[in-house]
């Protein structure tokens, strides 16, 4: 069996200040798996990594059998990884509609077509329409993305992230500040959406965690100091020491 | 079906328009001002596809204009000469396009790598560059004199030879109907979208599939395809090219005409390239001072109506399609501003004016006359009107503008309380 997701000896330095200190892991195909850690310890800066936004300084990512390492962000999403952001990353002045829209249309095979019109693209309103109703943002659909409120901004940034249907899916922070009937909202929509994938979620809502994760890595300053099902990781003493247990819960 | 006709109407009618115009406004000064209207409409419509559509602001956009003039004035001497293949003149305008399209390709390709003010330093860049080379190289650019041309090669379609002016008149305007159509279009294609998501959140689209630089670089080459056209007809209409129309004034004209008309619509281009080539046309015969009204236009549009013209109006359509009975409480608050606009306005206008012709004292013969009044400007009593007027109508201004603008506040707040139809 295949890993999804491999990183081997990873690294990345800004400056003088070495951030990931040698990740190795391999993300299962098809299952949840979330990433904990106290903040700075590197979290988004390994999604950076991983989908393209830097290069690493040094070692490997595989998505699947390709080696993705210092590959274009681009590149990287045409072969089947998308990920959000932990900061609203979205197209403000486009409508919501759009949002999504743009979202499916590479991954649709639509690329930088400039002879059709997208109006009449049968998929791409259908998947577009399906996202939109399933991220509850239907009715507002033709507002500027910009005008929304910040619990539809996060639902939104889910959105143009999964519109595409990429099979390896890495959230950043989803439900962060959101309200508590909300994080439930958008617990059972990431559990929908990630049915059949590949999922990586970094979150610090410990419920949320334990809820939807198969198995759980936790970075500390740069480094997976364990990786294991959440029983096993609830269990574990070093993870209460490093991390747990600092006053967090 | 009535939704086709509902999105067909504004075509229909602007074609009846462009058809109709002439016959309305029959003089020769108003034939050539709205040929020249037309061509300058795709060009600030091919402008837009970069500023509005795609976020870059490029300050080297003649380069396409000019150069597809220049190589249309060549061929058209060259077919005189027979030395290159005939084509009807009324199909000229592509082979500009074709001319705009290959150098767009060729310095988009460096341009557009990078986005923002990299990219906006190198178009100035390339303006400069390509202005110095039509000054330098006199064989091809002529130097200052420029190059010219004759559009009458004789006979085409239906005996039309474009000799009189008015068969050039409908040449451009068939022109910038179907060219407006295709960049209309062009925004509702996957690439106009994508383009619009770039001028958005460039870095998020790599996120997505999309090479933000490759998006940069179709919509700027496209861009210089209608901006040659552009330069072809004008080419065709003027039968003269010179150093101004590849000039960095003529970046910044076009600039202008998108901004005041409004960027972030479709028809903000429109409404910006008629209404400053008229201005221009017309005042540069009134007063000589009209560059600075120009640039006080421009400053002024940017401080009140950031979205330019087409802006203002598209701004308060959420509340007319809400309702539009809530138009209504915005009428007295507008027409306090407008009225103050309108007085501070005058105003400047009777001192610049004054300023201009004490400054340049053409001679002590003739006597300036503003609005109809001779207005002596060596004597204190105009000078002390005017200053009241302007000072009066600016404190105004700042007295009533945000009136006007709670006003719409409040309005756009009731018609998004509304839910969507
Ligand atoms: N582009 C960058 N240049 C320099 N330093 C960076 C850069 N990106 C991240 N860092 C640093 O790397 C460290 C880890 O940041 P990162 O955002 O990856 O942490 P995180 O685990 O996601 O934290 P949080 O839980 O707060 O989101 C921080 O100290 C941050 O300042
Ligand atoms: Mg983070």
């Amino acid at each position: 069996m295949s890993s999804a997701l491999t990183l081997a000896g990873l690294r990345k330095s800004f400056g003088a200040a070495e951030i990931i200190r040698g990740v190795d892991l391999a993300v299962e195909d098809g299952e949840r798996h979330a990433i904990i850690g106290p903040n700075g310890a590197g979290k988004s800066t390994l999604y950076n990594l991983i989908s393209g936004r830097f290069p690493p300084s040094a070692g490997r990512i595989h998505l699947y059998d390709t080696d993705i390492t210092g590959k274009k962000a681009f590149d990287i999403n045409r072969l089947g990884l998308t990920r959000s952001f932990q900061v609203t990353n979205i197209f403000a002045r486009l409508s919501v509609l759009d949002n999504v829209r743009c979202g499916c249309l590479y991954a649709l095979g639509h690329r930088y077509a400039w002879w059709k019109l997208v109006g009449r693209l049968q998929d791409v309103n259908e998947q577009t329409a399906s996202i939109l109703r399933d991220i509850g943002l239907w009715e507002k659909r033709e507002l500027p993305a910009g005008l929304l409120s910040y619990a539809d901004q996060r639902a939104l940034e889910l959105g143009i992230a999964i519109a595409g249907g990429a099979n390896v899916i890495l959230l950043d922070e989803p439900t962060a500040g959101m309200s508590h009937s909300e994080v439930e909202q958008a617990v059972s929509l990431i559990r929908r959406i990630s049915e059949g994938k590949t999922l990586v979620i970094v979150e610090h809502d410990m419920g949320v965690v334990f809820d939807l994760a198969d198995r759980i890595s936790v970075l500390v300053y740069g480094e997976i100091i364990a990786t294991g099902t959440p029983g096993e990781i609830r269990a574990s003493t070093a993870v209460q020491e490093a991390y747990l247990g600092t006053g967090a819960s | 079906m009535s939704t086709l006709l509902g999105r067909l109407t504004p075509w229909i009618a602007g074609a009846a328009a462009l058809i109709a115009l002439p016959h309305v406004f029959t003089s020769g000064f108003a034939l050539t001002l709205m040929s020249q209207i037309g061509l300058l409409i795709v060009f600030a419509l091919a402008y837009n596809m970069l500023l509005g559509q795609g976020g870059m602001l490029s300050f080297g956009h003649a380069v396409y204009f000019g150069l597809a003039g220049y190589f249309t004035i060549h061929y058209l001497n060259f077919i005189y000469e027979e030395q290159v293949p005939y084509i009807p003149v009324t199909l000229i305008p592509l082979l500009g396009g074709l001319v705009g399209l290959f150098f767009g390709i060729l310095i988009g390709y460096v341009s557009t790598r990078r986005a923002g003010t990299t990219f906006a330093m190198i178009s100035l860049g390339f303006g400069e560059m390509v202005t110095a080379l039509t000054l330098v190289l006199v064989a091809i650019f002529n130097g200052e004199d420029g190059i010219q041309t004759d559009r009458v090669l004789g006979e085409e379609l239906f005996g039309i030879t474009y000799g009189p002016n008015i068969e050039v008149y409908y040449l451009i305007a068939g022109w910038c109907l179907v060219c407006t159509l295709a960049m209309f279009l062009l925004t509702r294609t996957p690439f106009g979208r994508i383009s619009n998501a770039v001028r958005d959140n460039p870095e998020r689209v790599e996120f997505i599939g999309y090479s933000s630089q490759r998006i940069r670089w179709l919509a700027f080459s496209l861009s210089s395809f209608f901006a040659g056209i552009a330069g072809a007809l004008h080419a065709v209409n003027i039968e003269h090219v010179g150093f101004e129309q590849v000039s960095v004034i003529q970046s910044g004209l076009v600039l202008f005409m998108v901004y005041i008309g409004g960027a972030a619509t479709f028809v903000g281009p429109i409404i910006g390239a008629t209404l400053l080539y008229f201005l221009q046309s017309t005042l540069t015969g009134v007063t000589e001072a009209w560059v600075l009204y120009l640039g006080v236009l421009f400053v002024g549009v940017i401080m009140f109506f950031p979205g330019g013209l087409a802006g203002l109006i598209s701004m308060h359509q959420p509340i007319w399609r809400a309702r539009a009975r809530l138009l209504a409480p915005l009428l007295v608050p507008y027409s306090r501003f407008l009225a103050a606009l309108i007085v501070c306005v005058l105003g400047c206008i009777g001192l610049i004016e004054m300023l201009y012709f004490r400054s340049s004292r053409l001679s002590t013969e003739t006597e300036l006359v503003i609005y109809g009044v001779e207005s002596d400007p060596f004597s204190a009593g105009p000078w002390l009107i005017f200053a009241a007027a302007a000072g009066l109508g600016a404190f105004a201004i700042r007295k009533t503008y945000p009136g006007a603008v709670s006003a719409w506040n409040t309005a756009i707040a009731d018609a998004r309380a509304r839910p969507l139809g």
